[in-house]
C-alpha cells in the first residue's frame, strides 16, 4: 500500500472491494440496495396477501359514519359524523394530555429534584421514595391505580343532592362552582358572547406592553443602573386595560355554572376521570424522570458556583435561579426533551382507561368496526411519527438556545 | 418436527416458510392440533383455571369440534384474543376458527370476509343499574353516565338507541370488564351496559347483588356464533354441522352419558341413528369419520349439558335458557335435519 | 491593660459546659433537619399529614386474615366472622387469591412439574453474564456466555438438545468460513461465505442432524408451547431476549449513525427516529395485526416471536443511541491512536473503541432493560397472559371474580423489587466507572 499515485491510469472492478476509496461506494450500493429489495420485498407480500384475502387498502372508510360516541372531545362530534373526525378529535386529546402532561411533570419533576437535595431530613426521604416508587413500577399499574382512586375516594353526583331533611352529603366548592365527583371535575365553563374579541385582544396587547415594560426596566437597570419596580406595574400593564375593556365592553365573557340535574352535573366544563387518571399518572411519573434529571443538574454544578454567589452577597433563592439553575439547565434539557418525547409516546397508555385518544379512537374503535386494520396502524405509527419528530425538532432549537457559547 | 418450529421460524424465516394449503381440514388434520381463538377470560364463556386448562361455554364448541375431527377433545390449542385482535387472527391463519362470542352483523360476514356458521348463544345487550337509583326502564336514563366494554359492537348499539330515543348520555369506555366492574360498584357510571349474559354474570359477583336491578330492554339483537374464514366453505361447513349436531342431540335426547350406548347399536329413531353414524355416510360426506359426532358430543355433552354446567342456573352465573332454549320449548335453537 | 483589673482575668479554665438542650442530640438534629425555618417546618408536617394519610388508608385494608380464603366469597366470610364488615360490606383485601395463583402470576401455564426450568435457566443467565459485567473474571468464560442462549432456549421451550446444538453448530461454522474467507480474501466475501455457509446448513444439515442425533442419544425435555408462557416469566423473557437480541443490531446501527457514509448514516438515523417516533403500543399492535400481512403468504409464527421480534427492533432503536452516547463520551485520541496504528476500521472497532465505549454504556444499557421490562405489561393489550393480563384471567374463573386490588398490589411489589436492584445495580456500576475514570 505504498504509492498508488501511479496506477491512475486504469480502474479494476476489484478496486470496488480492495480499494479503500471506493469501497465506501460499494458498501454504501450493497446497503441501498437490499434494503429497497427489502422494502419491496415486504409490499410484495402484504400485495399479495391482500389480494388473497379479498381486501385493498383504501382510505375511504375515513369519511364513512363512525357511529360511535367520544366521551371526551374538543370539538363538536356526535357519532353521525365521520370515522376521519373522530380520528381528528382523537388526536386533539393526546395532544391536550401529552402538553398538559409535559406541562405539569416539568413542575412537579423540577419541585422533587430540588426538595430531594433539601436539608429537611423528612421531606428528601419522602421524595426519595416518591421518585423510587414511582419510577420502578410500570406507568399502566399507576393510570390504573389513579383511575380506581379517584373514583373510589370521590363522591358520586348523587351524594350533592339534598335528601329528604335538606343535608346532602358533598358539597361543591368555592360558592357551588366547583364539584370534584366521582365522573370527573366539574368547573364553571366561559361563555364567550359578542364583544368577547375584543376583550381578548385588549388582554394580547397588554402582555405585550407588559413584556415591552419589562424589557425596557431591564435595559436601564444595565445602561444607567436605576433600578424601576419589576413586578407591580408589569402586573398593572396586565389587568387594568383588560378589566376596563371587560366592564366597558358589557361584561361579555361570563361564567356557566354547573348544575346538578337528572343525573349529573349540567353545564359549565367537565373534566372526566380517564382524562385526570391518565394526566395525573403521566406527570407523576414522568415527574419521578424529571427530578432525577434535575437532581444530576443541579448536582453538576460545581460547589465553587454557589460559593462565589454567596461570596457576592446573592441571596441563597437568587443564587439558584441567576448562578445554579442557569448551568444547570444546560445538563438538564437534553435528557428533558427525551423525558417529554416518553410522555407524549406514553400518551398513548390511555388505552387502560379509555380516555378516548387517537389509539382509542382511530387505532381502537374505528379499526375495530371497519377491520382495516393496516390503514388505520399506518396512520397512527405516521401522526406518533410526525409528533414526535416535531416536539424534538422544537426542543433542539431551545437546546441550541441554551448551549453554553464556549469562547 | 413441532420441537423445531420456533426456531426453524427464528432462523429462516420467510426464507422457508410453508404455504398454506387451500383446505383448513387438511391443514388442522396434518397440525394435529385446532387452534381455536377465545377470550383472553369472560366468565363463563373462556376462561383458563389455575393450571391452564380452559373451560367454558365458547371453549367446549372448540373442543367439540377438535373430538369431531380427531376423536379427542384436548386436540386443540387455544389462542386467547382481544376485541382488537381476534379478526386478524383468524384472517392471517393463526387460528382456525373463533369462537368469541362475537356478533354476527352484515358487516363483518361480507366486508370482512368472514363466515359465521351459526349461532350457539342468543344475546342483547342491556343495563345493569343500582336499585337506589329508582328507574325502571333504559328511556329513563336521559342524561345518565353509562359504562361501555370498549371493542364491541356495544358502543354502536348504545349510540343508536340513545339517538333514536332522542335523549342523550355520557359514555365511559371501560378497556376490561374489571375496570368496568370497579367504576360501576364505586359509582363513577349510573348504569353499566354490555350483553346481557355478561351482566348477569357480572352481578352474580357482587357483594349485595339484591341492590342492583337488570333493566327489561334489550336494545339489540347479538347472535354470538363462531366463525371461519371466508372461502372455505368445506371447512365452514364442518364447524356448523358440529354445532348443529351439538343441539340436535339435546333435541333427540342424546346426552355425554348415553351417546356411547345409541352408537353401539342402530336405535328406532333414524335421526338419531344418521347422526350418531350407525346409519348412512354422513361423515363421509365433511370428511370425518363415522362418529365424528359421536366424539362431539362425548367430549363435553350436548349443547344443554354445555350450558347447564358452564353459565345455566345452577352455576353461578345462573342464565336461564331463554331464546336459547329448544325451538320445541319455545326457543330459537333449531338445528336442520340430519339427512 | 493593668494590674488593678487582673481579677477580671480567669486564670483557670471552666469546665466545659453541657450545649444547651436545643444544641443537642435528638432535638438538635431535628431543629436543624426538620424545622430550620418556617418552610421546613411546613413542608415536614405535610410530608408528615400525608405519609399518615397513605398508610391508614392503606394498612387497615392490607392486614387482612383472609390468606387462607379459597375463593372471594370465602375471603368475605372470613373477614365478617372477624368482625370487619362496614356499610359497604366487609372490609379487607382478599389476598386467598395469591396464594391461590402466585405460581400462574411467575409462571404462566408453564407445566408445574417443570418449573424448575425457568428457574435454572434464569440462574445460568445470571451467572453467564457475570463475565460481561465483571471484567475482573477471567476472558475465557465469554465463550460459556456465548453458548448459554441456546441452553436456555432449550430449558424453557424444551425439546431435543441436539436442535439448539445443531444451530450453535451452524454459527461456529459460519465463524469458521468467515475467518477463512477473510485470511483468503477480503471482508466482503468473507462474511458472505459465513452467511451462506450458516444459512445452508441451518436449511439442509441441522435439522436432519439432529433427527438423527436425538435417536441415538436422545437427550429431551418435555416440549412447552410459547402459549403457555405467562406471567412474569413472559416479562423476563421478552424484556431479556429483547435486549440481548438487540445488542448486536444496536452496536450496528450506533455505528452506523456515527459513519462518514452518507446513505449508511441516513439509512440509521432514519430507522432509529421511526422505531423511537412510535409508542412501542403501536409496535405491538402492529406485531400482532399486520406483521403476518408483510410476510410470505401462509407464514405463521406464534404472537410470542412475533413480539420477540418487534420488540428486538424497538430496543435496538435504543441501544443505538446508548451505545452512541458511549462512543461520542469516549476521547478522539482513542480513535485517532487506533488509526494510527493503522489498523482497518473494524479492527479498529474491535479492538479499541468498541471495547471502551460498550464498558461506558453498561448503566444505559441496564437502564433500557428496565424500562424495557417494565413496558412488557403493554403485551396484555395484545392478548399475551403477561402478570396484568393474567388478571383478567384469574377474574374470569368464578371463584375469583370481583378480586381487583389485591393482584395489581402484589404485581406492582414485585415489578419494584425487580427494578428497583436493577436500578441500584446500575447506578453502583456509574459510580464505579466514574471511579475508574478518574
Amino acid at each position: 500500500m505504498a504509492y498508488s499515485d501511479s496506477e491512475r491510469d486504469g480502474f479494476r472492478l476489484s478496486q470496488l472491494i480492495y480499494d479503500s476509496r471506493y469501497r465506501a461506494i460499494t458498501i454504501q450500493a450493497v446497503t441501498l440496495a437490499l434494503v429497497v429489495a427489502g422494502i419491496f420485498w415486504l409490499i410484495m407480500n402484504a400485495r399479495n396477501n391482500l389480494a388473497a384475502l379479498g381486501l385493498t387498502p383504501s382510505l375511504d372508510f375515513l369519511s364513512n359514519p363512525a357511529g360511535y360516541d367520544i366521551a371526551f372531545y374538543l370539538i363538536p362530534y356526535d357519532s353521525q359524523m365521520s370515522h376521519g373526525r373522530a380520528a381528528f378529535v382523537g388526536i386533539l386529546n393526546t395532544l391536550l394530555v401529552a402538553s398538559l402532561g409535559c406541562v405539569t411533570a416539568t413542575i412537579v419533576g423540577v419541585l422533587v429534584g430540588v426538595l430531594r437535595l433539601s436539608n429537611n431530613w423528612v421531606v428528601s426521604r419522602l421524595m426519595a421514595v416518591y421518585v423510587e416508587g414511582f419510577r420502578n413500577v410500570p406507568l399502566v399499574l399507576w393510570i390504573l391505580l389513579f383511575f380506581a382512586v379517584l373514583s373510589e375516594s370521590t363522591p358520586a353526583p348523587r351524594a350533592f343532592k339534598p335528601d329528604e331533611n335538606g343535608v346532602s352529603q358533598a358539597s361543591m366548592y368555592l360558592s357551588d362552582s366547583f364539584a370534584f365527583t366521582n365522573r370527573g371535575v366539574y368547573t364553571p365553563a366561559p361563555v364567550w358572547s359578542d364583544g368577547s374579541g375584543w376583550l381578548v385582544a385588549v388582554f394580547i396587547l397588554s402582555i405585550i406592553g407588559a413584556i415591552y415594560y419589562r424589557r425596557y426596566a431591564r435595559k436601564l437597570l444595565f445602561d444607567t443602573g436605576r433600578l424601576l419596580p419589576m413586578a407591580w406595574p408589569a402586573l398593572l400593564i396586565l389587568v387594568v386595560p383588560a378589566l376596563l375593556a371587560y366592564f366597558v365592553l358589557g361584561r361579555p365573557v361570563t361564567l356557566d355554572y354547573p348544575t346538578l340535574g337528572g343525573f349529573n352535573f349540567k353545564g359549565g366544563l367537565n373534566i372526566p376521570n380517564s382524562l385526570l387518571a391518565l394526566w395525573l399518572a403521566l406527570t407523576v411519573y414522568t415527574g419521578a424522570f424529571i427530578a432525577e434529571i434535575v437532581r444530576a443538574g443541579v448536582l453538576s454544578v460545581s460547589n465553587g458556583q454557589t460559593e462565589a454567589a454567596f461570596a457576592l452577597g446573592l441571596r441563597p433563592n437568587r443564587t439558584m435561579s441567576l448562578v445554579v439553575l442557569p448551568q444547570a439547565m444546560r445538563v438538564i434539557i437534553p435528557p428533558l426533551i427525551s423525558q417529554f418525547l416518553n410522555l407524549t409516546k406514553n400518551s398513548s397508555l390511555a388505552i387502560a382507561v379509555s380516555y378516548p385518544d387517537v389509539r382509542a379512537t382511530l387505532g381502537g374503535i374505528t379499526l375495530n368496526q371497519t377491520g382495516r386494520a393496516l390503514e388505520c396502524m399506518l396512520l397512527l405509527g405516521l401522526f406518533y411519527l410526525i409528533l414526535s419528530l416535531a416536539i424534538s425538532l422544537v426542543m433542539n432549537i431551545v437546546n441550541n438556545r441554551m448551549k453554553l457559547r464556549e469562547r | 418436527m413441532k420441537k423445531t418450529v420456533f426456531f426453524g421460524a427464528l432462523t429462516v424465516a420467510g426464507l422457508a416458510a410453508g404455504v398454506a394449503s387451500a383446505s383448513t381440514l387438511d391443514d388442522v388434520k396434518a397440525r394435529g392440533k385446532l387452534n381455536c381463538g377465545v377470550t383472553t377470560g369472560l366468565a363463563g364463556f373462556a376462561a383458563p383455571d389455575a393450571n391452564g386448562n380452559w373451560d367454558g361455554f365458547d371453549v367446549a364448541v372448540c373442543r367439540a369440534v377438535a373430538a369431531a375431527i380427531f376423536g379427542d377433545g384436548n386436540a386443540v390449542e387455544f389462542t386467547p384474543t382481544t376485541g382488537e385482535t381476534r379478526f386478524t387472527a383468524l384472517a392471517s391463519g393463526e387460528i382456525d376458527m373463533l369462537a368469541r362470542n362475537t356478533t354476527w352483523t352484515f358487516s363483518r360476514d361480507t366486508d370482512l370476509k368472514f363466515d359465521f356458521v351459526g349461532v350457539n348463544y342468543y344475546d342483547g345487550q342491556g343495563f345493569i343499574v343500582p336499585k337506589a337509583l329508582g328507574v325502571s326502564s333504559a328511556k329513563e336514563l336521559d342524561g345518565a353516565t353509562v359504562c361501555i366494554q370498549t371493542g364491541t359492537t356495544t358502543e354502536l348499539n348504545l349510540a343508536d338507541f340513545f339517538r333514536s330515543n332522542n335523549i342523550s348520555y355520557e359514555p365511559v369506555p371501560i378497556q376490561t370488564n374489571a375496570e368496568g366492574q370497579q367504576q360501576y360498584l364505586a359509582g363513577a357510571c349510573d348504569a353499566y351496559t354490555t350483553d346481557a349474559s355478561g351482566l348477569a354474570a357480572t352481578r352474580a359477583t357482587f357483594e349485595a347483588p339484591a341492590d342492583h336491578v337488570l333493566l327489561p330492554e334489550i336494545i339489540s339483537k347479538e347472535p354470538l356464533g363462531p366463525l371461519v374464514r371466508h372461502g372455505d366453505n368445506d371447512w365452514g361447513d364442518l364447524v356448523m354441522w358440529t354445532m348443529n349436531a351439538l343441539i340436535a342431540a339435546e333435541e333427540y335426547g342424546v346426552t355425554s352419558a348415553n351417546v356411547k350406548e345409541l352408537a353401539a347399536a342402530p336405535t328406532n329413531n333414524p335421526e338419531v341413528n344418521r347422526l350418531l353414524g350407525t346409519e348412512g355416510e354422513l361423515g363421509a360426506m365433511i370428511g370425518l369419520s363415522k362418529d365424528w359426532a359421536v366424539n362431539a358430543i362425548a367430549v363435553s355433552g350436548n349443547y344443554g349439558e354445555i350450558f347447564e354446567k358452564n353459565i345455566g342456573e345452577s352455576t353461578p352465573i345462573g342464565l336461564a335458557r331463554g331464546l336459547n332454549a329448544q325451538w320445541t320449548n319455545g326457543g330459537l335453537l333449531y338445528s336442520p335435519p340430519f339427512r | 491593660m493593668q494590674g488593678d483589673n487582673i481579677s477580671y482575668v480567669r486564670t483557670k479554665m471552666l469546665p466545659e459546659a453541657t450545649p444547651p438542650v436545643s444544641q443537642q442530640g435528638i432535638v438538635k438534629w431535628v431543629r436543624e433537619n426538620l424545622f430550620s425555618s418556617w418552610l421546613n417546618a411546613i413542608l415536614t408536617v405535610a410530608s408528615i399529614a400525608a405519609v399518615y394519610y397513605v398508610l391508614s388508608g392503606f394498612l387497615p385494608w392490607a392486614i387482612s386474615p383472609t390468606w387462607s380464603g379459597t375463593s372471594l366469597a370465602n375471603c368475605r366470610d372470613i373477614l365478617s366472622e372477624a368482625g370487619r364488615v362496614d356499610d359497604h360490606g366487609t372490609h379487607g383485601a382478599c389476598w386467598g387469591v395469591i396464594r391461590d395463583r402466585w405460581e400462574q402470576l411467575m409462571f404462566g401455564f408453564y407445566p408445574n412439574d417443570s418449573y424448575w426450568r425457568p428457574t435454572t435457566a434464569l440462574v445460568l443467565f445470571l451467572i453467564s453474564i457475570l463475565p460481561v459485567l465483571f471484567t475482573s473474571l477471567p476472558r475465557k468464560l465469554l465463550i460459556g456466555t456465548a453458548v448459554a442462549p441456546l441452553i436456555l432456549f432449550w430449558l424453557i421451550w424444551g425439546g431435543s438438545l441436539w436442535t439448539p446444538i445443531t444451530v450453535g453448530v451452524g454459527f461456529v461454522l459460519g465463524a469458521a468460513a468467515f475467518k477463512i474467507g477473510s485470511d483468503r480474501s477480503g471482508l466482503i466475501v468473507a462474511v458472505l461465505a459465513s452467511l451462506l455457509v450458516t444459512i445452508l446448513f441451518w436449511l439442509f444439515l441441522s435439522g436432519p442432524i439432529a433427527t438423527v442425533l436425538g435417536k441415538v442419544i436422545p437427550i429431551y425435555l418435555e416440549p412447552v408451547r410459547s402459549k403457555d408462557i405467562g406471567g412474569f416469566m413472559l416479562a423476563v423473557i421478552i424484556g431479556l431476549a429483547g435486549i440481548v437480541l438487540s445488542l448486536p443490531l444496536g452496536i450496528l446501527l450506533a455505528l452506523g449513525r456515527s459513519s462518514d457514509m452518507w446513505i449508511v448514516n441516513k439509512l440509521s438515523t432514519g430507522f432509529i427516529e421511526v422505531i423511537r417516533g412510535v409508542p412501542l403500543i403501536v409496535w405491538l399492535f402492529t406485531a400482532s395485526l399486520l406483521l403476518n400481512y408483510f410476510l410470505p403468504p401462509g407464514t405463521t409464527f406464534d404472537l410470542m416471536l412475533r413480539v420477540i421480534i418487534m420488540v428486538t427492533l424497538f430496543s435496538a432503536a435504543y441501544i443505538a443511541e446508548v451505545v452512541r452516547g458511549g462512543l461520542a463520551a469516549l476521547a478522539k485520541g482513542q480513535y485517532e491512536a487506533a488509526d494510527s496504528l493503522g489498523l482497518d476500521y473494524w479492527k479498529s472497532m474491535r479492538l479499541v473503541v468498541l471495547p471502551q465505549a460498550l464498558k461506558i454504556s453498561i448503566p444505559g444499557i441496564v437502564n433500557t432493560f428496565i424500562g424495557l421490562f417494565k413496558d412488557t405489561t403493554l403485551v396484555m393489550f395484545i392478548g399475551l397472559f403477561d402478570p396484568l393480563g393474567l388478571i383478567s384471567a384469574i377474574r374470569a374463573t368464578t371463584d375469583w371474580n370481583g378480586v381487583y386490588w389485591e393482584l395489581y398490589v402484589f404485581i406492582a411489589i414485585v415489578f419494584f423489587i425487580f427494578c428497583y436492584s436493577m436500578g441500584r445495580y446500575s447506578l453502583y456500576l456509574e459510580r464505579k466507572l466514574r471511579r475508574e475514570h478518574r
